[in-house]
């Protein structure tokens, strides 16, 4: 295998039959290492425990004893910018054709890199649109995954795994709940201007 | 720093992550959208890998690498479940990111998403502050 042929595969986006295995293969590592359970929204507690100074009982706790988690995060940063900035793709994202066709009616130009820049931008953080994707988007993800004690990884890879009925209900319902935000209220979203 | 080696599989998962393309927010529309398989596929062979590993831990009793014993994870239902979880995917479709790809997103150098971060630690905050009034 030539040097050539490895930063090959650095930089093109990896299929889904390569992405999801290492992705299931995270759980028995962190087991393995540590005992440690697959689980991102926990960080987000975390770091409100750590930095933001309150008199709520349940964010006084020793957040140090967990703080695997937080260098598990500032990992999956670094793992960002190695995968999405050093070896990033120079060629868009492969998507369907009737998803293309979608953005474009909403005025959206072709896809280019992982994020749509045009929707993704400090100038439109301050317009309605910016403002509902980044914070009121990102206040939901927050709220949502704490209410219901774990996210994607946490519930939908872990707790699947594990075989946890609760996992099932809350991957089932955070798909419903993008499914039908996406046909019903993104449209709309897109098109403000 | 005997935690230092969970940075390493930090960045081995976020690289996955973005590698795989699980952080864009392309891919998201896409997915719910039913417009590909890729994101499905990512699920689809993620969680039974995950599922045969916790039972080959579980078959042969195996140990932590320091000699410990493991845990299995177990979730308890409440009904948060359902109503944090629905409120949680109106965001991901919103942002295109679950919490683990915000933090990759960043690194991508898509400086931005910090704002995507500050809400959702916002968010995270007001569910703490306002926990005692939810039901649960």
């Amino acid at each position: 295998m030539s040097i050539l042929y490895l930063m090959e595969i650095l930089y093109k986006p990896w299929p889904w039959y390569v992405a999801g295995p290492l992705i299931g293969i995270t759980v028995p590592i962190l087991l393995l290492l540590g005992n440690k359970k697959l689980g991102i929204s926990s960080t987000l507690t975390q770091i409100c425990a750590a930095c933001i100074p309150s008199n709520i009982t349940s964010l006084k706790y020793d957040w140090r004893k967990d703080s695997w988690n937080l260098l598990f995060v500032a990992g999956v940063f670094l793992g960002g910018f190695l995968g999405g900035y050093v070896f990033a793709n120079p060629n868009p994202v492969e998507l369907s054709a009737s998803t293309i066709e979608f953005f474009k009616s909403h005025g959206l130009a072709h896809p280019q890199g992982l994020m749509p820049q045009e929707l993704f931008n400090w100038a439109s953080l301050f317009s309605i649109k910016g403002f509902l994707l980044m914070i009121a988007g990102g206040f939901m993800v927050g709220f949502g995954t704490r209410y219901a004690r774990g996210c994607t990884s946490g519930h939908g890879i872990l707790g699947l795994s594990a075989l946890q009925w609760p996992s099932l209900a809350a991957t089932a319902s955070f798909f419903l709940g993008g499914i039908l935000f996406c046909r019903f209220v993104l449209p709309y979203i897109l098109d403000l201007h | 720093m005997k935690n230092l080696k969970y940075l390493l599989v930090g960045t081995f998962f976020g690289l996955v992550l973005t590698k795989g393309e699980a952080i864009s927010w392309y891919r998201m529309q896409e997915m719910f959208r039913f417009e590909s398989f890729h994101m499905f596929g990512i699920f689809m062979t993620a969680i039974p890998v995950g599922a045969l590993s916790l039972f080959i831990i579980r078959k042969f009793n195996l140990k932590t690498v320091n000699g410990s014993a493991i845990e299995m994870p177990k979730k308890v239902y409440h009904s948060g479940i359902i109503i944090g979880s629905l409120i949680f995917g109106f965001g991901w479709t919103l942002t295109g990111a679950c919490p683990g790809p915000i933090y990759a997103q960043i690194g991508t150098g898509s400086l931005v998403t910090i704002a995507t971060l500050l809400a959702a630690l916002g968010g995270a905050f007001s569910y703490e502050y306002l926990k005692k009034y939810l039901p649960e």
